[in-house]
């Protein structure tokens, strides 16, 4: 993964829930720019038509709450989202992000609609260019940086497996 | 220091001794998925170089069963491909099976000592029968049916203690929903919660899975209730190989105990939008258009009796369409053999066959703007079950079924047997 991210802020607040980012109605499909179309349908309309690649999501609490679909981190993905910056997370979501290699970052970083914010994993800070405001968070587990350097489960599964390249 | 359960399982699964806070990859005994996770997992599994470990693996259609158009029939046609072109024996087609933490239980593969993962959040319901059970994505299911583990960050464990006997309509539900409207929809988040104490014990089984299937309405990555006869009982005929109780160590560690009095606890609703926006039944009074009583939360056969025993001879309110769905063939076919079904056609509900259908939304009971259903699932979520401007509040199957005939939301007693 790019350790680096800059992007503009869509701002969000607590329990943002899997419904929200996907409702359940469009789950007949696992193609990640189908799923963007709908993303926020319910909450935020317009997300999906102004959403550019490289934003980033800024959001309070237990982001990604409810349910387990893996569909709301690969819609996100399928909209260009760059990362998710949020105070806490959901931990289903949490492990979906990390384990399909979408930088999920805890930092309770404030922010307005479009603000550029800055993202640094490797240093782990985050920044608000507006406001000047740098946060540091927390280093994530080695594992969990070893499944990052690998680009997710998948590449790990296949390297204990022992899988050829080629596969 | 002594463990929890959740400690104990994951330290017996991943043979080492997890302490909180470590990453295990761990043994899983069983892998489920349904048919809006597993087409993904099926994707993913077939990139992988490794045959399935088709004994661990459980595929179940349940949320968008009957196919409900052309894209969710594809779907459940590409589960059902992938369990015969792999040989997956439990399988379980439309008309003999049902929702799939339901059948889960009662097809024997929850049991205590067990982990267990689903790609399904509701996983953690079968943390009532003992087993550290709990919700994953598709992809790691995927590798789950290659190797057999995964990898798993050890939770504290918080304890909660209910003590006392419990009022006469007061029910499982109404005892998670006091504790989320407590501890707030991430009260629990990252931990493991273990449930407990004598108001517990006292209750049987199927409300005890209610307690645990809505553990994730508080965040918990699983929701434990210590195993003990009552478990045991209900396993007999059903459970798939052998197993052994899990309890916790007298001195193991919780990062917090909470202390609940059953005789505080009355029967309660979460209104609109999340599981924590807790008010006792009798104080919230307002007109509703739809009453639901099914799904993995309170779609039991022990569910539709305490609902028919209030219906029983009385209509639905004429403003109101009741929806209900038992969760699985074997309730359907108790609740036809016992004349339950009778009594809420009657009634003038609907009734139809196991699906998780309306309680996310996905069809069969959708709602329009501005339309409130007072229902017994899980997620008060903004538009759970149909539009963005409708309400869900959610209830216990006794609210569910008093209020349908009232036309309001009310306490059962108002419409008490």
């Amino acid at each position: 993964m790019s350790p680096a991210f800059k992007g503009r802020a869509w701002v969000f607040g607590d329990n943002v829930d899997t419904d929200q980012i996907i409702p359940a109605e469009y789950l007949v499909t696992m193609d990640s720019s189908e799923l963007a179309k709908h993303a926020f349908v319910k909450v935020r309309p317009e997300f999906a038509k102004r959403v550019q690649k490289g934003d980033i999501i800024v959001a309070g609490r237990n982001f990604g709450c409810g349910s387990s679909r893996e569909h709301a981190p690969r819609a996100l993905i399928g909209a260009g989202v760059s990362c998710v910056v949020a105070e806490s997370y959901a931990r289903i979501f949490f492990r979906n992000a990390i384990n399909i290699g979408l930088p999920v970052v805890e930092a309770a970083l404030s922010a307005s609609d479009g603000d550029t914010v800055s993202v640094d994993v490797a240093r782990g800070t985050v920044l608000n260019e507006r406001t000047n405001e740098r946060l540091t968070f927390k280093a994530y587990p080695p594992f969990v940086t070893m499944l990052m350097d690998k680009g997710g489960l998948i590449p790990y599964t296949k390297e204990r497996l022992g899988c050829r390249r080629s596969r | 220091m002594g463990q929890t359960i959740a400690e104990k399982i994951l330290s017996a699964k991943a043979h080492t001794k997890a302490e909180p806070g470590e990453i295990v990859e761990a043994e899983v005994d069983y892998v489920m998925v349904n048919d809006v996770t597993g087409p993904a997992a099926f994707d993913e599994f077939e990139g992988l170089c490794a045959p399935i470990l088709e004994k661990k693996v459980v595929l179940i259609p349940d949320h968008y069963v009957p196919n409900k158009d052309v894209a969710s029939a594809k779907q459940a046609k590409k589960m059902r491909d992938f369990a015969r072109k792999h040989k997956v024996r439990n399988y379980f087609e439309v008309g003999s099976g049902g929702v799939c933490h339901q059948l889960m239980i009662e097809q024997g593969f929850a049991a205590p000592g067990r982990l267990i993962v689903g790609a399904d959040s509701h996983t953690c319901s079968y943390g009532a029968l003992g087993a550290f059970a709990t919700g994953i994505g598709s992809t790691e299911a995927a590798t789950v049916f290659a190797r057999g583990v995964l990898w798993f960050k050890v939770p504290e464990s918080m304890k909660i203690v209910v003590d006392g006997k419990l009022g006469k309509h007061v029910s499982g539900k109404d005892i998670i929903l006091t504790i989320i409207g407590d501890i707030g929809v991430e009260g629990a988040l990252y931990q493991s919660m273990e449930v407990g104490g004598s108001s517990i014990s006292s209750l049987p089984l199927s409300d005890r899975i209610t307690i645990s299937n809505m553990g994730i309405e508080a965040g918990a990555k699983a929701c434990m209730i210590p195993p003990d006869k009552k478990v045991d009982e209900y396993l007999r005929d059903r459970a798939r190989g052998k197993y052994r109780h899990v309890l916790a160590d007298a001195d193991a560690a919780y990062s917090e105990v909470k202390e609940y009095e059953g005789e505080d606890i009355v029967p309660v609703v979460a209104k609109p939008f999340l599981p924590s926006n807790v008010s006792p039944a009798s104080e919230v009074d307002v007109p509703i258009d739809q009453a639901y009583l099914g799904s993995c939360t309170n779609g039991r056969i022990e569910d539709l009796r305490i609902a028919a025993k209030i219906m029983k001879g009385r209509k639905v309110h004429k403003d109101v369409r009741m929806i209900v769905v038992p969760a699985t063939k074997e309730v359907f076919d108790r609740a036809v053999k016992e004349g339950l079904v009778k009594i809420f056609s009657d009634a003038g509900a609907f009734i139809s066959g196991p699906t998780c259908g309306a309680c996310l939304g996905g069809y069969m009971g959708i709602l329009a703007p501005g339309e409130r259903c007072v229902s017994s699932t899980n997620r008060n979520f903004v538009g759970r079950m149909g539009d963005k401007d409708s309400e869900v509040y959610l209830a216990s199957p006794a609210v569910v079924a008093a209020s349908a005939v009232k036309g309001r939301i009310v306490d059962p007693s108002v419409v008490s047997r």
